[in-house]
């Protein structure tokens, strides 16, 4: 192997100290030896991962590859599946929300998801937003019409509906559904919102409104995003996990994944050689 | 099962013509240090005329290159690969056109007899081309060792130019009626000393494409 030196980076005093930056970062999700199994198949592998705050982490890999699983285990969705068994850890802000002792209801609260298809109540647009705190017990209208309007407007959407509240959320077209529904996601003031594959139902317009969304979410928000778009994920994600088969087959910063993956697998993802 | 056939297709077609590129261009050094050599004019002109050639297939590699990022947006390896295509046509475009000076320099000189054989600097000619040989090969085998090997040997090339120059400026104290001369030949073994540079930059280009980072190979 020949000796040769590689060009200093200019700007290493930056990219440490975004480094620090990112490694002071708390851990919203942290999974360790997660194991799921759908009556004898074996969905998820020893699942190790530790999800930032703040971030966009975005899982990709082939159809049945357990990235959907991965994201449904977080709000314990899975459960609803008959035959599941899991195995391992799932601590979100420390506690293990497999524990027993853990309110599921409590879970839902602070992890709010969105789903492949827009799924509005067939309510007025005003109702699905202020649907959540109403059952959280809020009553006061003052206070529903400002969640409802901050909702609105975090979710890029305020503009498009400010004028027709009280009108059935179906006359919606499917992009401005999608936006309705991560407003309604807002409503309960979450601290992690999942998405699986958010604007894969969309138009192409839809879908970078929502990309556009997801960005400015961060701030406030963790977001996990399932998706099969590719470029959605290196567009919009901070980091990103490539899952295969079950297990996770490479977990870096998404510029690395997309440029220098390590894993040959990974490469043959991204580069469209298979899946 | 065979994913992307057509990417793969317009990626190989890219490496095609990158290496016809590369052909014309060690054809380019090597018509005009025959033309130098034999003090054959016509041939020189010939070899400004074909340049346009060249011209052509640079044109060619850089608009099959954005057509392939517009419509495939590639990522990682295959990202580089165009990328790169695009870097090592530009330095064999300018190879290609050291070939045309060379031969402007050899109608500058016209029918007046060398004042010196031209060992030296058909030695740098043949170092350079066979640089840029390797330096293709080394690009379709994604071979990084090969690579380094041509960026080595520009040491020998530089140290040529160095000899070269310093004989040419001795003859120069002797015979200064030949200024005219010596400058043309001067110029002739800058351009080769520079193809050899560009030859090197294909090096690096290499170790980008393989490695995804930065190499400096000219120390």
């Amino acid at each position: 192997m020949p000796v040769v030196t590689e060009k200093a980076n200019l700007n290493t005093k930056t990219a440490n100290l975004n480094q620090k930056a990112k490694e002071n970062k708390k851990v919203v999700y942290h999974t360790k030896d997660l194991n799921l199994w759908y009556g004898e198949g074996h969905a998820l592998k020893n699942i190790n991962l530790a999800i930032n705050e703040n971030e966009v982490t975005a899982i990709i890999g082939p159809s049945g590859c357990g990235k959907s699983t991965y994201i449904k285990t977080l709000n314990r969705m899975v459960e609803l599946v008959p035959s599941v068994k899991i195995s391992g850890e799932i601590l979100y802000r420390e506690r293990n929300i497999l524990d027993k002792s853990f309110k599921v209801e409590d879970l839902r609260t602070s992890v709010g998801m969105v789903f492949q298809k827009p799924n509005p109540f067939p309510k007025s647009i005003y109702e699905n937003v202020a649907y959540g705190p109403k059952i959280h017990g809020i009553r006061d209208k003052k206070i529903l019409d400002e969640i409802v309007e901050k909702s609105l407007r975090g979710a890029a959407i305020w503009d498009e509906v400010k004028d027709r509240l009280n009108q059935n959320a179906y006359g919606l077209s499917g992009g401005q559904q999608q936006r309705l529904c991560i407003a309604r996601c807002l409503a309960i003031e979450p601290d992690v919102i999942l998405m699986d594959e958010p604007t894969s139902a969309l138009d192409p317009i839809s879908t970078l409104k929502v990309e556009e969304l997801v960005q400015e979410l961060k701030e406030e928000f963790s977001i996990i995003i399932v998706t099969h778009n590719m470029q959605q994920a290196a567009r919009i994600s901070d980091k990103t996990a490539f899952f295969l088969n079950g297990e996770v087959i490479e977990f870096a910063e998404t510029d690395k994944i997309f440029s220098t993956p390590s894993d040959k697998r990974t490469e043959d993802y991204i580069t469209g050689r298979f899946g | 099962m065979a994913v992307r056939e057509r990417f793969e297709y317009d990626l190989q077609e890219l490496q095609k013509k990158l290496i016809e590129i590369g052909n014309f261009a060690v054809e380019a050094l090597h018509r005009s240090v025959e033309a130098l050599e034999t003090q054959n004019i016509e041939l020189a002109l010939e070899i400004i005329d074909d340049d346009n050639q060249a011209d052509i297939l640079y044109e060619e590699i850089n608009d099959l290159a954005i057509l392939l990022i517009a419509k495939q947006q590639p990522v990682a390896i295959d990202l580089r690969r165009i990328i790169v295509a695009i870097k090592i046509a530009t330095d064999i475009e300018r190879i290609a056109d050291f070939g045309v000076n060379i031969a402007k320099s050899t109608i500058r000189i016209g029918s007046e007899p060398l004042i010196k054989p031209i060992e030296h600097i058909k030695e740098m000619y043949e170092i350079s081309t066979e640089m840029l040989r390797l330096s293709l090969e080394a690009f379709t085998e994604e071979d990084i060792a090969k690579a380094k090997k041509v960026a080595d040997m520009d040491d020998q090339v530089d140290d040529l130019y160095g000899e070269t120059i310093k004989e040419l400026l001795q003859i120069n104290l002797q015979k200064p009626e030949y200024l005219p001369q010596i400058t043309q030949l001067s110029f002739v073994c800058r351009y080769l000393e520079r193809a050899a540079d560009h030859v090197t930059n294909i090096s690096e280009h290499i170790f980008y494409l393989v490695k995804g980072r930065q190499y400096d190979l000219n120390n």
